[in-house]
């Protein structure tokens, strides 16, 4: 888990899954030939797939220099920097659109993060696993541990993840910093089978959920 | 080009320098200094084809010490070095001579071709030494727009260089926006670093202080060569690391493992300066040395237009930087100077600081991502140009 750097490395292929799953639904999202902004975009899977289906203009920002390798390798527009510092000197409304693909619990200041992003994008698209699904609820409630399953794929000590939050949770942030919700969606994601999009009691049933985000007032 | 049985294929094969002069009032070159230069002598290589609609060119701009000889090889004898850049330009390679016209120069007061210190004043019939006017990087530049106009190109896929040649590339995106698709500055910098100037002036100290420098008057044929050397190794040791020369030569002694207990080399680290040396006195000019770092250490965009962000303005190109994790005379950290100030001019930007332990020399190495990173850009920008002709 350390690299040569001191800096602590993850294993992200484990979570590679979870958050290929949920391409199609950021997809849908972006408008043809729009600016789009990928915060942690790794090897450029999702940023390759917008720019051949919807040609956006592409963006990202990633801190792996490998990954950015794979992706300029590509062809794709990619910046090497640490997201919680690259995005100040990007100029406000430059986006269209900006990602944040599972990225929002893992960084330190993630509400410096939303309104950073909600100030150079017209619209942040955020994804997260929702840790109030009633299967973790459960396993808590039962076995008395965090739980490891496949859309939370990390120990308590190996996760990128350092914060936990459930729809609820994040729906009051939105009230509270007076972002509007756009548009979003509640998914159980599903490995052997369709993922299943949840309407009712979203918090209890889904286990990733998807909030399309614009500045409010 | 002609190719050679025994050149690898992978080479653009036997290549030949070629020079125009440029004479006639039009052609009088207004320096930055104030003062005027006439005629300008400019030495080339290009290779690839141009293509009918003369939209994939690219220009090659070297270092320090390099020339307009990047690819291929001059004679095609056995043992002969290709071209400095040949492992990035050849067909197939990520500077592909099948699909780009690929073009190097010699820059403006180099001593491979190109007017520079070493050449005859026709107002004296002696070498200009000491009398050649200072020049700059936009001064350079301006040259190679000549050329670049004389070839019949309007406008340039992409621009790229390292180092010196990295800062040439900075000043012709914001030269000539229209001219300039994309650019990519590698393992360079906005302005030296007080350390990068300060290694320079140990440098020109040890050429003016070889008593044979005679004050820029020596004869071609006898050199300050100690002088010279002894800057090159001073150089040489700030493009590697610390890691590049324990991989390489350890404390590795010249004769086993015994202390010589004298004070000619013996460690291998030692000899290796001193081959680097000798070897650059055989081919480098004393006098051209000292105004090329001069140049180096007068490059500053900051003071030049205010700061960073005024100075890109005007660009037009996209931009691919690179960095290279060891490299301690252009880090990584002026790297992402530039990239900060692109970003806040708004404009198109990609950036890697690539993992190499082979410290500024990384660009001219392989062994590095820094091909694959170039050849997705370049594969890019056509395909840009080409949705646009449509």
């Amino acid at each position: 888990m350390q690299s040569s750097e001191g800096k602590v490395r993850f294993d992200w292929k484990r979570s590679l899954y979870r958050d290929r799953e949920l391409d199609p639904y950021i997809l849908e999202l972006a408008g043809t030939g729009e600016r789009v902004l990928d915060l942690g975009c790794g090897r450029g899977e999702l940023l390759k797939k917008l720019k051949e289906e919807k040609q956006v203009r592409e963006q990202g920002i990633e801190l792996n220099s490998e990954h950015v390798a794979d992706c300029l390798a590509q062809g794709l527009s990619v910046i090497q920097a640490d997201l919680e510092e690259g995005l100040n000197d990007f100029l406000g409304d430059c986006f269209d659109l900006v990602i944040l693909n599972q990225v929002l619990l893992t960084v330190k200041d993630p509400l410096a993060l939303l309104q950073q992003a909600l100030r150079i994008g017209h619209r942040a698209v955020v994804p997260f696993p929702n840790f109030a699904h009633w299967r973790i609820r459960l396993h808590l409630l039962f076995t008395g541990r965090l739980p490891v399953n496949q859309t939370l794929p990390y120990k308590w000590y190996e996760s990128p993840e350092i914060r936990l939050a459930t729809i609820k949770d994040f729906q009051e942030l939105c009230r509270e910093l007076q972002l509007e919700i756009v548009s979003k969606r509640f998914l159980q994601l599903n490995y052997l089978v369709q993922n299943r999009q949840i309407n009712v009691w979203p918090n209890l049933r889904s286990t990733v959920a998807l909030f399309c985000l614009r500045q409010g007032g | 080009m002609t190719r050679d049985s025994h050149l690898p294929d992978s080479s653009v094969g036997l290549v030949e320098t070629q020079s125009v002069t440029f004479r006639g009032a039009e052609w009088v070159l207004k320096l930055e200094s104030g003062k005027t230069l006439h005629p300008v002598t400019v030495a080339y290589e290009t290779y690839g084809r141009l293509s009918p609609e003369r939209d994939n060119a690219v220009l090659v701009c070297h270092a320090l010490s390099g020339d307009a000889h990047a690819a291929g090889y001059h004679t095609g004898e056995p043992g002969e070095k290709p071209g400095w850049w040949e492992m990035l330009i050849g067909p197939g390679k990520p500077l592909d001579t099948d699909r780009y016209f690929v073009i190097c120069s010699n820059f403006l007061g180099g001593c491979k071709g190109t007017t520079g210190p070493a050449d005859t004043d026709p107002a004296t019939g002696r070498p200009y030494g000491l009398n050649f006017p200072f020049y700059t990087v936009r001064d350079m530049v301006q040259v190679q727009k000549w050329l670049v106009d004389y070839l019949g190109i309007k406008k340039l896929l992409a621009v790229i260089g390292g180092s010196l040649g990295g800062m040439q590339v900075l000043q012709w995106a914001i030269s000539y926006p229209e001219m300039v698709l994309g650019a990519i500055p590698i393992a360079t910098t906005a302005r030296m670093s007080p350390q990068a100037i300060a290694f320079n002036e140990v440098a020109r100290q040890a050429i003016m202080s070889d008593p044979s420098w005679n004050y820029g008057l020596y004869k071609p044929d006898q050199q300050p060569e100690s002088g010279l050397a002894l800057a090159r190794m001073i150089a040489h040791i700030t493009y590697l690391s610390e890691n590049a020369m324990l991989r390489k030569f350890s404390r590795r002694m010249i004769d086993g493992t015994e202390r010589g207990f004298k004070l000619e080399a013996d460690f291998q680290v030692e000899s290796y300066l001193h081959h680097q040396g000798s070897t650059f006195v055989k081919r480098f000019d004393a006098n051209t040395y000292l105004y090329i770092t001069r140049a180096m250490d007068y490059f500053d965009l900051h003071q030049d237009y205010g700061n960073l962000k005024n100075a890109f303005e005007p660009c037009k190109s996209s931009f691919l930087a690179v960095s290279f994790t060891s490299d301690w005379l252009f880090p990584p950290s002026q790297s992402q100077e530039l990239v900060k100030g692109l970003r806040q001019a708004g404009k198109n930007v990609s950036y890697c600081n690539i993992g190499s332990d082979q410290g500024h020399d990384a660009f001219l190495l392989p062994g590095n991502r820094m091909g694959d990173v170039v050849s997705g850009f370049l594969t890019r920008l056509e395909k840009e140009v080409r949705v646009a002709v449509k």
